[in-house]
């Protein structure tokens, strides 16, 4: 028993780390959030076996969902403003690219 | 060449914050202290204990820079977006909001009176309030308050300036700031928390509502220009 849940605290910290990594490794920032709302739940789950329940609710209400929700309607914006003003994005490529 | 640097910087940096931690003393840490404390807390939940009596400031500054942020965004806004314009009446999204709304307000109240002896609390609470809030604006619906806009400001207020006046009120009456008397403890944390769920969701709420309105082009988001 107590080496079936070893197993899966490992698998636990090594999801979190690969995507920790997917996450700020992804070219596509909407992939990049959808990660990291991922990351957020197996986040809060990490923290319900550090026996910190407090943390957890807090992870995956604030940490995940409301920051999810921030960063995806962020992206929405970044997107509109982007077809919006097209001319001053190609622009802004050429020197950032 | 760069990237190699960076790379052996954060390496370094990783090894630095390992040691930190491996190094840190052992043992039950403050456990011990905040156990014995505790029947002056006012509270039976430890974290709770911890969050709203002992390190009370600490709340209290968390509560001051969360409103702050919203001033900041308040700053960035070009008027106040109207929850009809954006709806996305989305037949399903409207049946599910209605189902859930109640449901969430109900959790909302549960987590934050569950604060004072089980893992919850004013943030949680808020959190959940929050997301209620933002499901009633995708939907087209005003949140309580907006067309009265002393209450809507009231609402935000009220958590910094409930810690705050308590706060206050204990120094005038001889106490350091936040020393709560361990008679009234109790009911001070729950006025506390009371205030400060509120807050929390409408400040939350408010965050994601005025984004859709914020006054930033996109010239923005290209860093360096040609």
């Amino acid at each position: 028993m107590i080496e079936a849940l070893t197993l899966f605290d490992g698998l636990l910290g090594f999801l979190l780390l690969g995507l920790a990594w997917s996450v700020l490794a992804s070219k596509d920032l909407f992939r990049s959030v959808v990660l990291f709302i991922v990351f957020g739940l197996i986040m809060a789950m990490a923290w319900v076996r550090l026996k910190a329940p407090d943390i957890a609710l807090a992870e995956a209400a604030i940490g995940t969902g409301l920051t999810g929700v921030l960063l995806l309607d962020t992206l929405g914006f970044i997107s509109r403003n982007r077809s919006e003003g097209k001319s001053k994005e190609k622009q802004g490529r050429k020197g950032t690219e | 060449m760069m990237r190699w640097v960076i790379g052996s910087v954060m390496i370094a940096f990783g090894g630095i914050l390992v040691w930190g931690v491996m190094s840190l003393p052992g043992g039950d840490g403050l456990t011990v202290k905040v156990e014995e404390r505790m029947e002056m807390s006012g509270v039976t939940h430890p974290v709770t204990a911890v969050l709203l009596n002992f390190r009370g400031y600490d709340t209290l500054l968390e509560i001051g820079v969360l409103l702050l942020a919203l001033f900041g965004v308040y700053s960035l806004r070009r008027s106040r977006p109207d929850p009809t314009g954006v709806s996305v009446s989305h037949p399903f999204l409207l049946a599910l909001t209605r189902l859930l709304v109640p449901v969430m307000i109900l959790m909302g109240g549960y987590l934050f009176w569950s604060g004072a002896y089980a893992p919850g609390g004013a943030f949680q609470a808020g959190a959940v309030l929050g997301a209620a809030g933002v499901l009633l604006y995708l939907n087209g619906f005003d949140l309580p308050g907006r067309k009265k806009e002393w209450l809507l400001r009231l609402y935000l207020a009220i958590g910094f300036v409930f810690f705050l006046g308590i706060g206050g009120g204990l120094v005038a009456a001889g106490n350091r700031l936040l020393e709560y008397p361990p008679d009234l403890a109790g009911s001070l944390i729950i006025i506390i928390e009371a205030g400060l769920t509120l807050s929390i969701g409408f400040i939350l709420a408010e965050l994601y509502i005025s984004n859709s309105s914020l006054e930033i082009g996109p010239d923005v988001f290209v860093t360096e220009k040609g």
